[in-house]
């Protein structure tokens, strides 16, 4: 694997006056407690990651848990307490005021709960708003805008003024915003959680046909867990500050590591957050029928023909190679019966 | 004694009353106890007690402590008089080159700095006055008078006023479409064909000046306070005063400071002016989300853009309202500083208004109020303007104003060129209007007074003195029969019961400066006439907000008037009170009433909008009547809104009491109005000015620390 483009070496963020002098008392060991005591909050807590090229980490965890805390330190918004973070092998937290800039003028896109737009500019005027920054003079920046307009579908209200759109299209007004500058990294602080759930779910389609195509490196940051599920590639799964688990949706649903995590994943529908790949069976002694399904189909979309199935059926990888198998059984476990065998 | 325990705060009040009463009875009035005009003035009698500090000697009348205090701090005055004169005259003399006479020449520090900063303003100022007027002082400035004398073709012309009018519409125009440009072209052709242009470009050019100059520094001082705690915090306590200081009053330092003229009036208002615009700087900076910030951030942002392009413009509905401030502010200094030798429309105004000439003072205020509105509209709609990026323009259609601008000069010029044959020996009316020479509507108004006057003489008559005999003199009698140790027992004791011990010595602290100071009495009678001024237009302002608040058309049509009234320079008010009850305290109470009732009736509404709809729908829903749904929960959630509204009425009326002394009254004003004439009046101006500013701070205190804790009673916000 080449290089990470995000990494995060035990980062931690500590609110109060003498945060880094109790940090580098504490040794690597920090307990939240007392900390508190001494009247700092912990944020972050020894958070190490790393997140490459093209892959989308989400971050999940409830109000309080750290993980805005965590977006803001490596998007520098905050300078963390302690650790490392590297964006593309470059130390952030050395960078001088001008160099930051020079990256989040080129690199970064950032997207906000609250939207953030500026009141007093228009639709175009919000997304050509980085461009213009950059230097980019006005007629090029409006038309690079418009394009960002077209890409989030938000043609003919290019002049609305952010107060007379709904809040689902000033989102889009935020998306293009972030995307304008044609950023590698692309950061999402709760972008959806402000929206009704419909709306919300058109988004986060809408989110996904836009990554297929542009194929960003992202971290994003939720709430909602089965919205980390439907988007991620991985989950990193956040309370007070420390990461307690970071692992495919899969693995999260069929192994939780700790108890927190476990009571996220009991009422997922497996079907829906599982591949067949994630419940076949690697053997393929057994007799097996004509049936062959891709390992990488969720279980939901291939169970009905799965189950009409008498044999076992043969389980192929992108070459039409069978690389395992699956029988109906298995499925019928895994839907109904899962939860029980993981007690 | 269990009702004691269900009111304990009750109680605590009608203790406090009872004590404050039981004093009033207590202390009886002395035998030689006169109203004021025998204390503290200078004037040697042998009654009087001396004591001296800091070498100097302060006289008065002395009492029982409990009956008025002494004035300790007597010496004020005249120490601050006196420092201001050795810091003008004889402090840190340096040599200076002078290049009249091309010599050095040493000449105190201050001095120089104060008359640098003059000639600086004097400068700007004429630099507009003459291009709107023509006039010579600009090239001199550049040049010399001996050059001038040599060429004497090198005057600015002056822009005749049909193309000022046209130009001023063009640019309404351009900031805010068809109406604004109508509305300026009116006004302005108004103002010149009733004979008032002269006076009003004066104004104006000082306008133009003095507005710019304190929204840059109270922006920036905004800034700066907003970025550092430090500055914020040295700033906040003259902040608070200034906010509270009468105009007047600071009239008469910056007259040994800055002399008298134009730009001394310029220096006074950005001292008035940019405290506000601070304020609200602050307000609106400090109100940004924290996530626009940060989106500022993430576009790139360095700090300065941050701050141009993300802070300023995302506070700036806050920033607007500081503008509007600051351009009101600017008119009614434009008017009051005419006390101090500035031309234009106020000096007209207040001639008018010291020769009775009610219709020449109405029509002086009216062009003032004209101008008020339109820049400040014309500033609202800059703010506001929107660009086009889409539309295809050609080269005609992209520059047709300035095209059309270009075409308006010709014809102007051109106009002015025939004007100046045709009226070969009078006046020119196509280029200037001259002053008096215009369409006059003064004898129309005059004659309309003299006849109310002659036909309601009786009636108002009776009303004045049955006002004047059966509710002010009373009033104004009992707030002098209080005893300074009750005054001070009443204010500290609800400072307590309101705020705690903190709260009470602030208070303490405020009431004992004027109870110290030589005007105890005068600031009594201030206070009486702004009381009765704050309760009329507190029942005035509530009732009729109340009444307006009931139907969406009359709220909104309510709060237009009330910003309207908010853009007349409060002298103005002075002139219809004087046309109906001539020169009484009656005048001046119905100008404070008339004055006051707006902050009274705008807040009144704006709380009431503030309750959360969800609260309506739910009380809507328990069957509540109208009245029920009024005095249950909108009015409860609505008063600490509403005492904010109380704040501002009680700063409003003690402004316009203190104007008041103009016509004629007996408190603190008219020692302001006193001091402006005298020589040494600068510190008694100036202390004067403090104690009208503590007397609005006790109750600003009192107001704010209640609606704080009201609100966090309330849970809102």
């Amino acid at each position: 694997m080449s290089e990470p483009v995000i990494k995060c070496d035990s980062v931690y963020k500590i609110f109060g006056e003498n945060a880094e002098t109790m940090l580098k008392e504490a040794n690597g060991n920090v307990d939240a407690k007392t900390f508190q005591e001494n009247g700092c909050i912990v944020g972050v807590n020894n958070a190490s990651f790393e997140v490459s090229k093209g892959e989308m980490l989400v971050v999940m965890g409830l109000s309080g848990s750290g993980k805005s805390t965590l977006l803001r330190c490596i998007s520098r918004l905050t300078d963390a307490t302690g650790g490392k973070i590297f964006i593309e092998g470059q130390d952030l937290l050395n960078l001088n005021n001008k160099e930051l800039i020079d990256l989040r003028r080129n690199k970064m896109g950032m997207v906000f709960q609250s939207f953030a737009l500026l009141p007093h500019k228009t639709v175009v005027e919000n997304i050509a708003f980085p461009l213009q920054i950059k230097g980019i003079n006005t007629g090029e920046s409006i038309n690079k805008a418009m394009d960002m307009v077209k890409l989030v579908g938000l043609d003919g209200r290019e002049n609305y003024f952010p107060r007379e759109l709904s809040g689902g299209q000033q989102q889009r007004v935020g998306i293009a915003r972030s995307l304008a500058v044609e950023p590698d990294i692309w950061f999402l602080d709760e972008p959806f959680s402000a929206l009704d759930p419909l709306i919300r779910k058109e988004m986060q389609d809408e989110f996904l046909r836009l990554q297929e195509k542009l194929q960003k490196t992202i971290m994003f940051i939720t709430h909602d867990f089965d919205e980390a599920l439907k988007l991620a590639d991985r989950i990193a799964i956040m309370k007070d500050g420390i990461i307690e688990q970071l692992d495919t949706p899969a693995n999260i649903v069929l192994n939780p590591a700790t108890e927190y995590v476990r009571k996220f994943t009991e009422e997922v529908p497996r079907e829906k957050v599982l591949l067949i790949a994630d419940v076949m069976d690697s053997k393929t002694t057994e007799d097996i029928g004509d049936l062959k399904v891709s390992k990488d189909e969720i279980i939901e979309n291939v169970a009905e023909k799965i189950l009409t199935q008498e044999k076992t059926v043969a389980v192929i990888d992108n070459n039409n190679k069978i690389v395992g198998s699956i029988n109906p059984t298995k499925i019928i476990n895994t839907v109904f019966g899962g939860r029980k065998n993981n007690n | 004694m269990e009702l004691f325990k269900k009111y304990p705060k009750l109680f605590q009040w009608i203790f406090l009353l009872i004590v404050f009463f039981a004093l009033c009875f207590a202390i009886d009035v002395p035998e030689t106890y006169k109203f004021i005009r025998g204390q503290a003035e200078f004037v040697k009698d042998p009654n009087q007690s001396t004591f001296v500090f800091l070498g100097k000697e302060v006289r008065y009348y002395a009492f029982d402590v409990f009956w008025r205090l002494p004035p300790l701090l007597g010496w004020l005055p005249i120490w601050i008089n006196d420092s201001l004169f050795f810091l003008m005259n004889d402090w840190m003399p340096m040599e200076f080159w002078n290049e009249d006479t091309q010599e050095y020449k040493t000449r105190p520090l201050v001095l120089q700095i104060t008359r640098n900063l003059t000639a600086f303003m004097t400068f700007l100022i004429e630099l507009i006055r003459e291009i709107l007027l023509g006039g010579l002082e600009t090239i001199v400035a550049f040049t010399s008078w001996d050059w001038i004398d040599a060429n004497p073709w090198a005057e600015l012309p002056g822009l005749p006023w049909t193309i000022v009018a046209a130009g001023s519409a063009i640019l309404a125009y351009k900031l805010g479409g068809r109406g604004l440009a109508i509305f300026a072209g009116l006004a302005m052709t108004y103002i010149s064909i009733f004979g008032q242009w002269k006076p009003s470009m004066q104004t104006l050019s000082f306008i133009l000046v003095a507005a710019p100059l304190s929204f840059i520094f109270g922006l920036s001082l905004g800034i700066a306070a907003f970025k550092s705690k430090r500055v914020e915090k040295a700033l906040y306590p003259i902040l608070l005063v200034m906010q509270t200081m009468p105009q007047y009053a600071v009239l008469v330092p910056a007259l040994v400071l800055f002399g008298v003229g134009d730009h001394a009036a310029v220096i006074i208002t950005m001292i008035v002016a940019v405290p506000p615009m601070i304020l609200l700087t602050l307000l609106g900076l400090r109100a940004v989300p924290p996530e626009v910030i940060e989106a500022g951030r993430m576009s790139g942002c360095n700090n300065w853009q941050l701050m141009f392009k993300v802070l300023i413009p995302t506070a700036r509905r806050d920033i607007l309202i500081g503008v509007n401030q600051v351009i009101m502010v600017c008119f009614s200094m434009a008017v009051i500083s005419a006390f101090i030798g500035a031309k234009g429309l106020g000096f007209n105004l207040l001639l008018a208004l010291n020769q009775l000439n009610i219709g020449l003072a109405l029509e002086a205020g009216l062009c003032i109020s004209l101008i008020a509105i339109l820049l400040d509209k014309m500033s609202l709609a800059w703010a506001n303007k929107q660009v086009d990026y889409f539309g295809n323009l050609n080269f005609f259609q992209r520059n047709k104003n300035s095209l059309f601008f270009g075409l308006i000069m010709i014809v102007g010029i051109a106009l002015a060129y025939f004007g100046s044959i045709y009226f070969k020996d009078g006046y020119n009316y196509l280029f200037e209007v001259p002053h008096n020479k215009g369409i006059s509507t003064a004898d129309f108004w005059n004659k309309g007074v003299d006849w109310i006057f002659d036909t309601f003489f009786v009636y108002i008559k009776a009303f004045n003195t049955w006002l004047i005999v059966e509710v002010l003199q009373p009033m104004r009698a009992l707030y002098l029969r209080m005893p300074a140790i009750a005054t001070i027992v009443l204010v500290v004791g609800a400072g307590y019961l309101i705020g705690g011990t903190r709260s009470a010595l602030v208070v303490c602290g405020l009431t004992l400066f004027i109870a110290l100071s030589p005007w105890w009495d005068r600031a009594l009678v201030t206070t009486y006439m702004a009381t009765f001024g704050v309760i009329v237009s507190c029942i005035i302002g509530f009732t009729v907000g109340t009444l307006c608040f009931q139907n969406k058309h009359s709220t909104k049509f309510m709060l237009n008037v009330c910003d309207i009234f908010q853009t007349f320079p409060s002298f103005v008010y002075l002139i219809p009170v004087m046309m109906l009850f001539g020169i009484t305290d009656t005048s001046v109470l119905i100008a404070v009433i008339v004055y006051a009732t707006i902050p009274a009736t705008r807040y009144t509404i704006e709380g009431l909008r503030s309750v959360p709809s969800g609260l309506h729908d739910a009380a809507t829903m328990s069957g509540v009547t109208k009245f029920q749904r009024l005095f249950k929960i909108e009015f409860p959630l609505a008063f600490p809104h509403m005492m904010l509204g109380l704040n501002q009425t009680i700063v409003f009326a003690l402004f316009m009491v203190i104007i008041g002394a103009f016509i004629g009254t007996e408190d603190l004003g008219q020692y302001i109005l006193k001091a402006l004439s005298d020589k040494k009046g600068a510190g008694i101006g100036l202390t004067l000015g403090i104690c009208v500013a503590f007397i609005g701070l006790i109750f600003d205190n009192l107001i704010r620390t209640w609606v704080d804790k009201r609100k966090k009673h309330l849970g809102i916000d």
